[in-house]
């Protein structure tokens, strides 16, 4: 019987503000982070948590996982030292695309001033493996450590292979989530260029007005530690990672195969690592990026993963609140999730008014919802992720005990 | 030109430099080591490639491993600049 594996803290930067719990409240009262098309982090101040050096020796990603971290640690009570070896504790972070805008920057003086100004810190600071060498240096995590880089999906694969690690032994315990900042010129014309940002500047997951996601930008983390060892040290236990289930379309670069059998796939196969059926999961944190193809394959995919139980639970999607985080998203929803299980909410999606045929699922509209069990147990709930490249991950995770 | 550069001007290329990286002004001083600075040669490289703009002083790796203080860099560096 392989190890388990709970959350004990939690972190997040966002553009609802900061924490994971100004995320989650706000979400949940139906506040909305986005603002003329973007989510920025308006709050966001590096120096409350780090020093002005070591704040520029960070690009934005970097410093948003920084932030999000220390949060997660001092929930975890790791504020005045690690619990364990620190060979035994690792990182991995997700990001969709590292530190852009420092490419930006140092391209801008290579053109401008030529290649003797460019940065030492350019690469150090760009470098995809960036945010998750600060959060080991930082913190003095010795394990493995390393960047996981898979567009969109990046944050659920982190904390699910995070999971694995602790699972089979590699590690006690892991710091691990995601982290983006791309709200740059070059990045936000790219995603424009592939017609995938919404021209209304509008984020309504799964309404037939529907036309793209919104860029957003932020960090999240998460502490996952064994359980008998979180338990022997007195933690609390915010919830368990129940399941993960990772799977490829092989289809296409950047649309999701039309029926989502992959992200089907990754729905059974987090299920099943779950030891669940259908019909124990009691809501659905969606990937609802706002674009036509996701949300349709989406809604396919957990139609042919759930079946008829797919019509009876809440489906909503975070990015309804604070647009698409890209290699942050994954982490974040996890964060949102846990919270609004513990909580037994289901937030909603913000902006849904309109149904589209064949998009029929519950998706939440309006106003948040008490979730509805049906047993006595601890809620629980599947946060999906996907990313360009055809990748998809899935998480089960459940609150823990109250 | 070169000759024109005086110990003076390059004390406050290198002390804004250095401030801008982060010891503060008043850790400042020929004595201070770069270790106690916590002036690492990351920040050394971003020093002497502001050295190289003002003074077209080139400091490579071996010399920039060999200094252990303030006082060390500026008379390396003036030095250079001057000979």
């Amino acid at each position: 019987m392989s190890r388990r594996v709970v959350i004990t803290g939690v972190g997040a930067v966002t553009p609802l503000g900061m924490g994971a719990r100004t995320l989650h409240e706000r979400w949940s009262a139906g506040t909305c982070g986005i603002e003329d098309g973007e989510g920025v982090c308006t709050d966001f101040d590096p120096t409350t948590v780090m020093s002005a050096k070591e704040a520029r020796r960070a690009d934005r990603f970097t410093q948003f996982a920084i932030v999000a971290c220390a949060e997660a640690l001092a929930e975890a009570g790791w504020e005045d030292g690690m619990p364990y070896e620190a060979e035994r504790v690792g990182c991995f972070l997700g990001t969709g695309i590292g530190g852009i805008g420092t490419l930006e920057a140092n391209h801008q003086t290579l053109l401008e001033k030529g290649p003797k100004s460019v940065s030492p810190l350019a690469v150090p600071l760009m470098m995809g493996n960036a945010g998750a060498a600060a959060l080991s240096m930082r913190y003095g995590l010795r394990g493995q450590t390393y960047g996981i880089v898979s567009a969109c999906a990046a944050g659920a694969h982190a904390v699910g292979q995070a999971a694995r690690a602790i699972q089979v032994g590699d590690a006690d315990a892991m710091v691990t989530g995601g982290s983006e900042a791309a709200l740059t010129p070059l990045a936000t014309a790219a995603f424009e260029a592939l017609d995938a940002i919404s021209t209304v500047g509008i984020s309504r997951p799964f309404d037939a007005r529907r036309d793209g996601f919104i860029m957003g930008e932020g960090a999240g983390v998460l502490v996952l530690e064994e359980e008998e060892a979180a338990r022997a040290r007195g933690a609390t236990v915010l919830g368990e990672v129940l399941g993960y289930a990772a799977t490829s379309d092989a289809h296409h670069l950047t649309a999701p195969e039309p029926q989502g059998s992959g992200a089907a796939a990754a729905l059974r196969g987090a299920l099943r690592d779950a030891g669940l059926e259908p019909g124990d999961i009691d809501y659905v944190n969606a990937h609802g990026t706002s674009t036509p193809l996701n949300d349709r394959s989406e809604t396919n995919a957990l139609k042919a993963a759930l079946g008829d139980h797919a019509y009876k639970i809440p489906v909503s999607s975070t990015k309804s609140a604070i647009g698409h985080l890209l290699g942050a998203a994954g982490a974040v929803e996890a964060v949102a999730t846990i919270l609004a299980l513990r909580d037994r909410v289901a937030p909603p999606t913000i902006g849904y008014e309109e149904p589209d045929e064949g998009l029929d699922l519950d998706y939440v509209p309006g106003s948040a919802r008490p979730l509805e069990l049906s047993n006595g147990r601890p809620p629980i709930a599947l946060s999906d992720s996907f990313g360009f490249g055809g990748h998809n991950a899935v998480l089960c995770l459940q609150a823990g005990a109250s | 030109m070169a000759t024109t550069v005086t110990a003076d001007q390059v004390e406050k290329v290198v002390y804004d430099a250095l401030a801008e990286i982060g010891p503060s002004r008043d850790q400042l001083k020929r004595e201070a080591t770069f270790e106690e600075l916590d002036v690492d040669s990351l920040d050394l490289a971003e020093v002497s490639q502001v050295v190289e703009e003002e003074f077209g002083v080139t400091l490579k790796g071996d010399d920039v491993e060999n200094l252990k203080t303030v006082g060390d860099a500026l008379d390396l560096i003036l030095q250079r600049a001057t000979s």
